[in-house]
């Protein structure tokens, strides 16, 4: 990847990062940390690799992106009104009577969104369909499916993990946000995983792990060629990524704090962001 | 539709139609896909899945990945069949069935086979009471609970081409004989069997053949009974069941499942509100299933001739 391209991601993750923060603090509360551990793969996922039509939302051969993990629509909301699927004022519609930006995805309210999800574990099996779809229907679509570590606590996960692999589903791309976090603590007090990248690996898929924070990282492994096995991708990741005041949180899952925190959270990544512009490619 | 009802049990089993039945419309809509959690066999459709891998696909034990499988396909523009047992086509995956597919309008059909007694010698496992009631609280879903071979016949290829999430529950074996080869229905409908001025009996499945046993009986003792097949038990023919209430005075339901939620919840939630008038039930109380040949558990859960006739004896005594 290109010095430039590699900037450029790192600012459109910078710019999510920012729209997701102003989203939420609209509301004053929201599913934050979650949400921003996901902004980096979103960036890569709608800067580069996706074929995606904003102009024609529903355009049957395009890629398609399961976010299992739900709770994390606001990262998604914010991404896809950047690409111009709807406008940037709309984000102020979060979970308000009759928005089309529920806090848990939904592909009949909000432009762009493919697959409903929310009930943990239910993406997944939904993303094969969907994928298996494409396939038998001769597209040339690729399906992203988005799960969280916690949510791979859910045995249907691994019911979809080892039909993706058994069926030879390659036109998925199956991604575990590594986050290390769950609602009640982490993933290690609750319900340790173990090595995710072995069990993926032990279930059939070309699995890599990689840093999720990394864009360089992230674009080699989702544009990475699949075999007749399905690639899965563990990122390594931090569950607030990006604003190191919700890092450093521990109950970061949702969080519901005065409108000077979030303008506090809000002032770091226009920081960052400037010193991204200012260092400009060659940084 | 012609009713050619004698008694006898329908030589064309269930299994003989859906064998037959979802391979011609795969065969013949390429929209069409058929899905299985292991008991393709039982319904004789492996055959044809063993030549068609990409038209009927195996899915392990796994109903709620099946479920969500099934909801992504229609996503991706297909018309999804998926079968196994009833408890299973129900319970075990009743939440991806209902966010999935329901909520999230992904549109699929879904068969539980051998509902109630009809699990036989699979015993209390394998016997759901509570299919009915589960499907019929998704918002928009279609139930359906089939009488015979020629209404499955029928019914089968308007219920996968129809909107929404879409229940069938049908025995594999036959119940009796009820309806002419070739006999047309319309969903939401229900069949007027026979008309009688002195109680309605609304039945469905397993139990239509022994309503009009009975209505038979009671015709011998005095009594002339309505007899309405109501195999579209979501969205209920309500007006049908308002109609036999303000002609007849009082209804009887009989059905192959628990009295909470089915066919008597359907039948008393629209009298209650339209047309209060006594009634009685044939339906399993509140409990759970047991093993045995069906004749027994007929017996066992009062889903029996002798058992419909007493309970309309007392409802319309009622009156």
């Amino acid at each position: 990847m290109d010095a430039n391209c590699k900037h450029e991601l790192k600012v459109f993750a910078a710019e999510i990062r920012l729209a997701l923060l102003k989203e939420l603090k609209t509301r004053g509360f929201g599913h934050v940390g979650g949400s921003l551990s996901i902004c980096d793969l979103l960036a890569v996922l709608y800067g580069k690799v996706m074929k995606v039509d904003p102009k024609n939302p529903k355009w049957a051969d395009r890629d398609k992106l399961v976010v299992s993990k739900g709770h994390a629509g606001p990262a998604v909301y914010a991404t896809l009104a950047l690409k111009g699927f709807f406008p940037m004022a709309d984000l102020d519609t979060l979970n308000i009577p009759h928005t089309n930006l529920p806090s848990h995805c939904d592909k009949n309210k909000t432009v762009g969104v493919d697959c409903t999800t929310g009930s943990l574990g239910q993406g997944t099996s939904q993303a094969v369909g969907m994928a298996l779809g494409d396939k038998l229907k001769g597209r040339p679509s690729r399906t992203f499916l988005i799960v969280g570590d916690g949510e791979i606590d859910e045995g249907q996960c691994w019911e979809a993990a080892m039909f993706t692999a058994a069926k030879k589903v390659n036109n998925l791309v199956w991604i575990i946000d590594d986050n290390k976090k769950q609602l009640d603590g982490t993933t290690a007090e609750i319900l340790p995983h173990g090595d995710l990248r072995a069990k993926m690996e032990a279930f059939g898929f070309d699995a890599v792990r990689i840093d999720g924070n990394d864009v360089e990282q992230l674009y080699d492994a989702l544009t990475k060629e699949a075999t007749d096995k399905p690639i899965a991708i563990v990122m390594d990741n931090i569950k607030g990524r990006g604003v190191k005041a919700v890092e450093e949180t521990a109950a970061n899952h949702s969080m519901n704090v005065k409108p000077e925190v979030w303008d506090s959270y809000i002032a770091a990544v226009e920081a960052d962001l400037e010193a991204l512009k200012k260092a400009g490619a060659q940084a | 539709m012609k009713v050619i009802y004698n008694g006898k049990a329908d030589p064309k089993t269930f299994k003989d139609v859906l064998s037959a039945s979802i391979p011609q419309m795969l065969d013949t809509n390429p929209d069409v896909i058929y899905l299985d959690a292991d008991l393709m066999s039982c319904i004789g459709t492996a055959k044809y899945a063993k030549a068609n891998p990409d038209r009927a696909i195996n899915c392990g034990i796994a109903e709620s990945n099946m479920a969500g499988i099934a909801a992504g396909l229609a996503a991706a523009g297909f018309k999804p069949i998926c079968h196994t047992f009833g408890p299973f086509a129900s319970r075990r995956c009743y939440d991806q069935v209902f966010l999935s597919a329901g909520y999230a309008h992904n549109d699929i059909t879904m068969i539980g086979s051998d509902p109630g007694v009809t699990a036989g010698f699979n015993g209390g496992t394998h016997m759901p009471f509570e299919d009915v009631a589960l499907y019929r609280a998704i918002p928009g879903a279609t139930v359906v609970d089939v009488a015979d071979s020629a209404q499955l016949e029928n019914i089968l290829p308007k219920l996968v081409m129809r909107e929404g999430v879409k229940y069938l529950r049908v025995n594999r074996k036959s119940n009796d004989l009820v309806y002419e080869a070739g006999s047309e229905f319309e969903i939401g409908k229900g069949v007027v069997i026979r008309e009688g001025k002195d109680v309605t009996i609304i039945a469905a499945g397993f139990m239509v053949g022994r309503a009009i046993g009975a209505a038979e009986v009671l015709a011998q003792k005095g009594i002339e009974a309505t007899v309405i097949d109501m195999f579209t038990i979501k969205p209920l023919d309500e007006q049908r069941v308002i109609d036999c209430a303000k002609k007849t005075g009082c209804v009887v339901t009989a059905e192959n499942h628990s009295k909470i939620g089915g066919l008597f919840s359907a039948v008393s939630e629209c009298l209650i509100q339209n047309c209060p008038v006594p009634m009685g039930y044939a339906a399993v109380e509140d409990e759970f299933g047991e093993v045995g040949p069906v004749d027994y558990l007929a017996e066992r859960f009062g889903m029996t001739v002798d058992h419909i006739v007493e309970v309309v004896e007392a409802t319309v005594a009622k009156k």
